[in-house]
């Protein structure tokens, strides 16, 4: 009798055991993520983190639409200067503490004070946060800024505990306290991320999984060898070439989208006397002449293998701010022999290539060669490793740089701090007083007919000679385990989970 | 025994500071700006002025190289701009990783390369000693990424049988600790296996046809007594010393294999910090290493004098 009984308590023990059974999601990272800190994070990778540990105030959508997250919404002034933040009610952080309007206030002055933000530039519009009431913002601004809402939609708008970043400083990474839907469990540098499930999460009934693992594996071709044998239910960045095999397996599915960001050739046309006297720096037709002979669809099926979205703008064809009017032109060698011609360049036009080492570029950089040469350019690839290559483009030291940029909500950051005269990431120096009047113009317009308009004088300056040819929009490609159901891919290639069910 | 320790202990002063110099020095050949990798896509340039202030990078080379051999002297490795973390945190972290990996590599490579020798030494010139010399040639040429990858997809992708990659502690749970590192370590171990093999043919191939081999059998000692007693243990002294060597080289050399088996150990973190010029952990990482492979060395030292009784005194 005592043996039936407890067989029966162990026979239960172990059907409850399986009912309540922990669902975990384990993921595949490309890299290992820098410090856990909204404020002072700067990778991709990073913000893959990010978006199950720490909510932000607003959210994009599979069309790039700003969508409420902590905020429901926002209103701002007909001067453009002032933004009110609406929250929403009962919002709770990770440690219990209540997320309220002065908990909104304290992240983004944290953003905006802290030594070492990454952030600062991104709102550095804001003059002046007032919490109004618990759950009203007031943002005063410095001068209208029309891309402000759509940064809080990214690192910015993360709002961190007060009581938890107060006390740990700038230490926070290590234990990071938020309000997403998930919380911070423990983190083995270069080995492993748990989270786990928020219970007082705003959205909790829209999460269905127990456990979150991050875990960094580099090698794209070991990433997927997990997927397949079953050590890892999802991996980002997937390799195109592994398209065909993922597809093929039964026990995997494929969720593609197309890239925020772009892939494209940075020019030197005024970085340094290499540069002025470079062969892009001399005249602009030299840069129409290159452009002419790139055949950007050959590109993306011998790279991409068709995946990819040729473009010729800082917004791929799909967005709201692409201007058709100068839609996608045609390989033309003809007409790039005459540019050259007409520049009054000697052929073959030498151009020294500097290209950071990468699975794709050194592919991506020899076809464009091969290319370029029938027009008459003689590229000379440089393949260097990527903080070296940084280093060289900064200094000045290139013709052409093959650079790829993840991407931004608003179109002002897939632009404006590469072709504005002072801004940060402009290696090529082209610098054109009507070029930073439209910049300026599209960051204070706030309607999107005027904001549209304002770029196609950019657009116009950009195709005729602004020190970047873009190439294509690359793929967001994740791979998963057909257990999971539920996953749709956002253009950011981040990883939301919420929503996503995992079959065990 | 005591005036050598002491000799030998007191030479790995000089040895030591000649390293961190190099160390030093050495990495700020390397182009690329910290502070301007530090910063990636976000390069506001008064935070990036803000990092090389707070991390030193701006002052003179002598003055940045004696803050951190101060701070090394004190115990404090610093601290990683990437992480946030304290230097001697990361290391504590992830040296013992490393060592289990290459004590398993060098315990694999001395049982295949060592057995192999012996026997291949015995069956001299005959098929036992061709198939051998094969595999040892096999296993020298094979590189370890590919060798790698090509375990991962049998036994992990195909058979199921072991994690195709990660790192669980023995501490933590042992059976597991071993299926995750059995594979990195046998590819780790695997041309060490090879060299040593070779190393052990030709000098128990030597020790045999020495003459107090030919006088042990004359003595009419059985031919194990002989191989084992005799010739090994005089074949086996250098190929002690490289073992101890080896050791040291794959605690800093495992860098392809952790990177293959994402085993979060020294190489691994060594390659993340040089590609993000990560400076303080860098010179933490390699300033340990070296100080383990100087003290191998003395250690295999010491090893050699106790199995050669001719060198003692």
């Amino acid at each position: 009798m005592i043996k039936k009984l407890a067989l029966a308590a162990v026979v239960l023990g172990a059907l409850s055991g399986a009912a309540v059974a922990e669902t975990v999601v384990r993921i595949g990272l490309a890299e290992d993520p820098d410090v856990l800190d909204p404020t002072l994070a700067r990778t991709y990778v990073g913000r893959l983190v990010f978006a199950s540990l720490c909510d932000k105030l607003f959210d994009i959508d599979e069309k790039q639409n700003i969508v409420p997250q902590l905020a429901l919404g926002h209103e701002t002034s007909a001067d453009g200067k002032t933004v009110t933040l609406k929250l929403r009610p009962g919002l709770k952080f990770h440690d219990g503490e209540a997320l309220d309007a002065e908990a909104v206030k304290f992240s983004l002055e944290r953003h905006l004070t802290m030594p070492g933000s990454f952030r600062k530039a991104e709102i550095s519009s804001v003059e002046k946060i007032d919490a109004v009431d618990p759950t009203t913002v007031k943002l005063s601004l410095k001068n209208p800024f029309a891309p402000l809402i759509a940064q809080l939609a990214d690192r910015a708008g993360m709002i961190v505990s007060p009581k938890a970043a107060k006390e740990a400083g700038d230490k926070f990474g290590l234990k990071p306290v938020c309000a997403g839907p998930f919380k911070f469990v423990e983190r083995v540098q270069q080995d492993r991320i748990v989270l786990e499930r928020f219970a007082d999460y705003w959205n909790k009934d829209n999460v269905f999984v127990d456990r979150v693992v991050f875990r960094p594996i580099s090698e794209s071709t070991v990433r997927l060898a997990n997927l397949k044998s079953g050590s890892l239910e999802l991996i980002e960045r997937a390799l195109a070439t592994d398209i065909k095999d993922i597809k093929s397996d039964a026990k995997l599915r494929l969720a593609t989208q197309i890239e925020m960001g772009y892939q494209g050739i940075t020019l030197n046309v005024g970085n340094s006397d290499n540069g002025k006297n470079g062969p892009f720096g001399k005249d602009p037709r030299v840069q129409q002449a290159l452009e002419a002979a790139i055949d950007r669809d050959a590109l993306n099926q011998v790279v991409y293998n068709g995946e990819a979205l040729p473009g010729n703008q800082w917004v791929s064809p799909n967005n709201a701010y692409y201007q058709q009017k100068f839609a996608l032109p045609k390989r033309d060698v003809a007409k790039a022999k005459q540019l050259l011609k007409d520049a009054g360049v000697a052929t073959p036009v030498v151009v020294d290539f500097l290209v950071p080492n990468g699975p794709d570029t050194r592919q991506l950089a020899e076809v464009v060669q091969a290319m370029a040469a029938e027009a008459g350019f003689d590229m000379k690839i440089r393949v260097t490793e990527f903080a070296t290559s940084l280093n060289e483009a900064e200094a000045g030291r290139y013709h052409a740089y093959l650079l790829s940029w993840s991407g931004r909500v608003d179109p002002d950051g897939n632009v404006f701090s590469f072709m504005s005269c002072t801004g940060p990431n402009n290696y090529a120096k082209y610098c054109s007083p009507e070029m930073d009047a439209a910049l300026a113009a599209a960051r204070i317009a706030s309607a999107p007919a005027e904001r549209k308009a304002a770029y196609e004088t950019v657009a116009q300056m950009a195709l005729a000679g602004g020190g970047i040819i873009y190439l294509y929009h690359r793929p967001v490609i994740i791979a998963h385990t057909v257990k999971l159901s539920g996953y749709k891919q956002l253009p950011d290639g981040l990883v939301r989970l919420t929503g996503v069910k995992v079959q065990q | 025994m005591i005036a050598f320790l002491a000799r030998r202990l007191l030479q790995i002063i000089p040895t030591l500071i000649l390293v961190s110099v190099i160390i030093f020095l050495l990495q700020q050949l390397l182009p690329g700006d910290p502070a301007t990798v530090l910063a990636g896509e976000e390069r506001d340039p008064e935070v990036i002025a803000q990092i090389r202030q707070q991390y030193r990078l701006d002052q003179p080379l002598p003055v940045q190289y004696v803050y951190w051999i101060k701070g090394v002297l004190s115990g404090n490795l610093g601290e990683s701009m990437r992480l946030k973390e304290p230097v001697a945190r990361l290391v504590a972290q992830k040296f013992p990783v490393t060592l289990q990996l290459a004590l398993m590599a060098i315990v694999i490579s001395l049982s295949i390369g060592v057995t192999a020798g012996v026997v291949s030494a015995i069956y001299k010139n005959t098929a036992i000693d061709y198939t051998v010399n094969l595999l040892a040639l096999w296993g020298i040429s094979t590189p370890n990424f590919w060798l790698g990858i090509l375990l991962i997809s049998l036994f992990s992708v195909q058979l199921g049988w072991l994690p195709a990659s990660g790192y669980v502690s023995p501490f933590e749970d042992f059976w597991l600790s071993l299926k995750t590192t059995i594979m990195p370590a046998f590819v780790l171990g695997n041309s060490f296996a090879a060299v040593l093999m070779r190393h052990t043919r030709s000098a128990m191939l030597q020790a045999m046809a020495a003459d107090y081999v030919r006088t042990a059998r004359a003595k009419g000692l059985s031919e194990r007594v002989v191989v084992i007693k005799h010739a090994m243990r005089n074949a086996l002294t250098p190929v002690v010393t490289l073992g101890a060597l080896e050791l040291g080289t794959l605690l800093s050399g495992a860098v392809l294999t952790e990177q293959v088996f994402s085993i979060p150990g020294f190489g691994k973190l060594i390659v993340d910090s040089v590609f993000n010029r990560d400076y303080a952990v860098v010179q933490g990482v390699t300033l340990v290493t070296a100080t383990t492979y100087i003290l191998l060395n003395l250690f295999a030292d010491v090893a050699y004098v106790l199995i050669n009784p001719r060198l003692r005194g």
